[in-house]
Formats: structure tokens, sequence, C-alpha cells
């Protein structure tokens, strides 16, 4: 085996491409070449760092370096300073302000690439996610074959994710261990387990750096899974727009199919497990899982009356288990190292890790993955790098757009499941949208009902019309015309939508309406009769 | 490829519908689907019409409207609204003259709405076909456009 004196990372994205990392890397690779260092220096195409607005990055192992906005004419001179002479180009880097906008920084010092307790993204920029010799090198497939190797029953499993208190990652936080007894323990010879990677939360994409990042990782998970409920097939529902996502998630199919650790036989064992990708359409609700059954079948995306649940009767009337991508990426660190190491992550209710979105008026938008628990401050200020320009922080929409407006008095709030349900807030899929103190939470609010109007299905009339009767309520107020009444009957009308709605999309809407009202009244100017009242009090005259 | 080609690749199943019609679409010059593409995906699978339609516009990725030679798609999710997203949009609708859900006099481009593109990190974005632009402002979408003019 070659030994490489120096490893470049080039993290390639959706941004990355766009910002030229292909010509960057070809001209990296044709320096290389024509120095003659091929056996010394790996070129590497990983998954993304997590940071955005920073053009093409490339990483220097061992020295931990990274550079970021990286031009082509810059290669010629990092391959000169630092590669030949290796020292750090300093000439390609200029600061402006605190942070160096172009230029490079010693990794893990510098905003959302700070240093963090990575388990589920613990690849991702790290590892050529195209090479599963390399993905195994580091890890891969390990718990895999410590179950061929011990011959770890799937009671076993199913016990050891139920004692690491995992919970779904998806938004409602139910414990995966109890949902996967669910399915175990139902009766019939065909299972499924079904992966939802139909992200569609708005300021949501944690699922897609896995994806795109570590997508054996997530093979891995769904054969665990597979195997400790009792399932030979599983399907993997991506959104049809994440077209990177379902080129590499198809690519780690098959060379896991090749290598074995996909298909009959696994590693020569008894398990047996199959994998497919299916490509949705563009629907929000199909995030829902018997939504997202329903298209999977080949229909239209309406939710079903619950129960029956997916556990009894789900895909093709069969017991069916639907997990979240983030969650079923624990799943074979949980198996690997234990319960018991899990539960030193995290919170004792909340074990674990956790990722987050940092979005909106911060310095450093992106993507971080943290410990359940850590403060909502530490998460916007140590890693988001705070309010950007300086200004002053007005309020940050947690759990993405059915999630709450939390104002500052909420700003120490632990980020867990359970400590943001006493605050009456969810964690939902963990975006944080920051906004500053010259954002309008009408206009937000506003945004986030055109939104769920625009995604209800239709199926049931609560969420048809209540969404967007709510939208029309808020456009008056836009408009100058809304009324004091108009904002109880938005509250009113939000908690009936949660009590009668079928599916999460009308139930949820109740989170952002009230916060919104009741923290930020004063952005709601009302004059005290409605349009219809003071046209009643005109033809009285 | 031809419409045989496309089903060629799929079972015979309904579970195959949905990747049928993306398929279909795709390789529809006017990148939409015609009647006779649903029509052929209902014989295929042995599925009443109706059904297929009414799969067909519950997707907000299915057009049954010829649509322009590039689909612009800018991201109306709230991350993108508080960014600016307004702003780059209403300079989309003037620079091609056409409001959403149309296609531009020329046949070039047609102009959608999508939820979040999940690349929130870059907001306001928008997606030209597979290519997806980041940090957008008015300026930005010009050239943007202009480019793509240029190059075909």
């Amino acid at each position: 085996m070659n030994l490489f004196r120096m490893h470049i990372l080039i993290p390639v994205d959706e941004e990355a491409i766009q910002a030229g990392v292909f010509d960057v890397k070809r001209e990296l690779e044709s320096e290389i070449g024509k120095r003659n260092m091929q056996g010394e220096i790996k070129v590497l195409e990983t998954g993304t760092v997590g940071a955005a607005g920073k053009g093409v990055v490339l990483i220097v192992y061992p020295d931990n370096i990274y550079y970021s906005n990286v031009r082509r004419e810059d290669v010629a001179v990092i391959m000169e300073e630092h590669v030949v002479k290796g020292r750090v180009a300093k000439s390609i880097a200029h600061e402006t302000g605190e942070e160096l906008k172009r230029g490079h920084k010693e990794f893990h010092q510098v905003g959302l690439t700070r240093k963090q307790p990575r388990v589920i993204l613990d690849k991702c920029c790290m590892v050529d996610s195209h090479n599963i010799e390399e993905v195994i090198s580091y890890g891969g497939y390990q718990a895999l074959e410590k179950i061929v190797s011990e011959k770890i029953t799937p009671q076993r499993i199913i016990d050891e994710v139920k004692n690491s208190g995992l919970r779904g990652r998806g938004g409602a936080g139910f414990p995966t261990g109890l949902k996967w007894s669910f399915t175990a323990q139902a009766p019939g010879e065909e299972k499924y387990v079904i992966c939802n990677a139909d992200e569609g939360e708005p300021g949501t994409f944690k699922d897609r750096l896995i994806l795109e990042g570590d997508p054996h990782k997530l093979v891995e998970a769904m054969i665990i899974t597979g195997y400790a409920v009792g399932s030979r097939k599983g399907f993997i529902y991506i959104r049809g727009e994440y077209q990177l996502s379902i080129e590499r998630v198809q690519r780690a199919i098959d060379d896991a199919m090749a290598n074995g650790l996909l298909g009959d036989n696994i590693l020569g064992s008894d398990i047996t497990f199959h994998l497919e990708i299916k490509k949705g359409a563009g629907a929000y609700v199909c995030g829902e899982e018997t939504a997202l059954i329903e298209s999977l079948e080949g229909d239209r995306g309406n939710p079903r009356v619950k129960p029956p649940y997916p556990a009894a009767q789900g895909l093709w009337q069969k017991p069916t288990l639907v997990n979240n991508v983030e969650t079923l990426a624990n799943v074979p660190h949980i198996v690997f190292n234990g319960a018991d190491w899990y539960r030193t992550l995290g919170t004792d209710k909340c074990p674990g890790t956790k990722v987050f979105t940092i979005l909106g008026h911060v310095e450093y938008p992106g993507l971080i993955e943290v410990e359940m628990g850590t403060p909502l401050r530490e998460i916007i200020y140590n890693y988001g790098g705070g309010v950007k320009d300086g200004k002053r922080f007005k309020a940050a929409l947690v759990g993405g757009a059915a999630g709450m407006f939390l104002p500052d008095r909420l700003l120490d709030v632990p980020m867990d499941y359970e400590s943001l349900k006493e605050n009456a807030a969810v964690l939902g899929s963990g975006a944080i949208l920051v906004m500053n103190e010259d954002a309008s939470i009408l206009e937000m609010l506003h945004s986030v009902l055109e939104f769920f109007a625009h995604e209800s299905c239709g199926q049931c009339s609560p969420c048809r019309i209540g969404t967007k009767q709510l939208l029309n309520m808020v456009e008056d107020f836009r408009k100058g015309e809304g009324a004091e009444s108009q904002l109880d009957a938005m509250i009113r009308m939000s908690e009936t939508m949660f009590n009668t709605s079928l599916c999460p999309l009308g139930q949820s809407l109740i989170m952002p309406v009230k916060s919104a009202l009741e923290n930020f009244r004063e952005e709601f100017p009302a004059k005290t009769k409605t349009k219809t009242e003071s046209a009643i009090d005109r033809r009285k005259k | 490829m031809t419409r045989r080609d496309v089903f060629e690749r799929y079972s015979k199943t309904g579970d195959n519908l949905i990747s049928i019609l993306h398929d279909l679409q795709n390789e529809n010059e006017w990148n939409y689907l015609s009647k006779e593409d649903l029509q052929a995906a209902a014989d295929y699978l042995e599925l009443p019409y109706s059904f297929v339609h009414g799969v067909a516009t519950f997707y907000t990725m299915f057009s049954l409207k010829p649509r322009g030679r590039h689909i612009v798609r800018v991201c109306q999710s709230p991350p993108c609204q508080l960014m600016g997203a307004t702003t780059v949009s209403d300079e989309l609708k003037k620079l091609l003259n056409v409001d959403f859900g149309q296609t531009s006099a020329d046949q070039m481009f047609t102009l959608e709405m999508t939820s979040c593109l999940g690349v929130c990190g870059v907001a306001p974005a928008m997606m030209v076909d597979d290519d997806v632009y980041g940090n957008l402002t008015p300026k930005r979408v010009n050239e943007i456009i202009g480019e793509i003019r240029r190059e075909s």
C-alpha cells in the first residue's frame, strides 16, 4: 500500500460545484502531475464541511490547514508554497474584519468548523465517500461486521437501541427502540424498512449532507435496522430535488452489493437485505410517514388516517418501519460502541448529538453537529459567530417553518426535545433561522403561512381551509387592515387545526402562529374593528 | 430515448409510476407531461388515466403545460425570504417579463417557485435546471440569465 505524505481534501457540494470546484481539482491534479508527485500527494473528494459561503475549500492534512474561496489561479501558489516548501500559503490569504473571508485557517478553529463532537458526520469532509475501501478503513461497516462475527441477535440490537435512549430525529422525537419493537413484534413474514430522506423542512439540509457525505453509513444502518426488525427489503425515499444525493446513494448501494455487504448472505451470514431508492417529486407533505408510504406506492401523497400505524399496516399493508436519515445514521455507532457510550453524549432524557443548521443573519451560516442540550446561545454565538454586522438579535425561528419564533429571553434554553417542550417549543428538524433587529416577524409569519397554504395537500378541511384563512388574515395585517379580533381568531383557528387536522402539517401551525403573536404582538398593529364590522357601521350611519 | 425505452427500465408495478413520470418528463422536449405521455403511462401500468392524472397534478415537479427550455426555480421558503428572495423574484419577473408559472415569449425560460432547496446557507437561492445558484442579488440574477442566453 502506498503511503502518502500529504492529503488534500476537497469537499464537494452544490455550492462548491457552482464555485468551480472541479476546475480547481483538475488544476491541482495537473500541478501534482507536472511535479511528478502522484505518489506523495493524494487528492480526495469528500462530503461538505458544513460551512456555507466558503466557495471552494481545500483542507490539507496532516497540517490541518483550511483554505477557503480558492480560485483556480491560487492552486499554483498553494502547490509551490504549501505542498513543496511546506509552509502555509499566506500570500493568498487576505483578512477582512475579524474573519478571513478568503484564505487559510487552521481547521477546527473558525466558527462552524470549530471542534465539534461529530459522531454521525464523522466521515463528512474527511473521507472520499465514493471509495468503499476508504470508508471501510475509516470504520464503515464495522457495526455490521460485529453483528455477523459476534452473532448478535435482533432482540439484542433492539434492546441496545432502546437503552441508548435514541429518539427520532425527524422532528417528533419518538423513542427509536420502541418504534422498532412495534414493527419487530408485528405478525407477518414480509416487512419493510423505509428511510425518510424527503427532507423538505425549510432551512434544513442535514440529511442531504449525510446522503452526500457518507452514504455508506446509511446503507449500513438500513441493513442493521432491517435485520433487527425482521425485514429483508428496504427503500430510501429521497426528494426529487436532491439529484446529487440520489446519485451518491445509488453508487454506495452498487458498491456495497459488489462487495458482498448488501444483498443475499451478507458477509457470508444468513442475513439478507436489499435496498432500493425511490425518488420523490416535490411535495412537503410526503415527509409525513403515511403520506410517504402512499407516494412510495405510486399514489398521491395524501396522509392516511392513523391507526392503523405503519408498524402494523404500512407499505402494501405490511408491517413497516419509517425512520429519518439522521436517526438511522446513529444506529451503527450505537451498535458498535454500545448504549452506555452513547449515553455519555447529550442529556439524560435526550442522549446523543444533534445536527443543527444555522441560517439567516449570522456571521457563519451552515451546519454543525453538537451534543443534545447545547444552549441556543452557544450555537448562535460560538458556532454561528453571532448576529451579522453587529446588529441586535431579535428572534430565532427554531425547528423549521413548523417551528417557534423564540425571543431573546429564551436564548439560554438547552436545545433538546424535553427542554424545548417545557418552553412550548419544538426541536423539529434542528433548523435555526436567526433574525436581526431589522427583520419583520409579520413578514416572516406571512412567508411561513404562504408555504403551508401551498403545501397543504387539501385532503382534510381544517388544514386546507385553515392555512388559507390564516394567510388571508396575515395579509390584512400587511396591508394595515388587520383588526384586534383577528389576532384572537388566528390563535383560535390554529388551535382548531391542531386539534382536528389529520397530520402534523396542519397540526403544527399553532407553533409559529402562537409564538409570533404572543412574543411579538407589537409587530401586528391592529385596528379595533374588522373590515366587515367597519362596513356594517358605515351602513348603519 | 423513446417512451418504450423508458418503460423497459421499469416493471409493470404501480410503485414505478412516479419514476416513469419523471423519465417521461425529462425526455419531453418541452419539459412537461403531455396527454399522450400520461395515457402511455396509464396503458403500460394498466391504471386508469384519471389516476395517473391525479398523481401527476399532485407533485410540483411535474408540469402538464409545455415549459421553456430552461426552468428557473426560485426558492420561496422563509430562510430565503429573510435574506431577500422577493427582490430576486421581482427582478426575474421583470427580466423575463413573466409571472410565476409562465414561460418567456422566446420560450427560453419558465419561472417557477419552489420550496426549500436545502442550500439555505447561501440564501437567497434558485435552481436553473439542475444547477443551484446562491447568494443572489438582482445584479447576479441578470448575469446568470445573460450567461445562459449567450450559451444557447
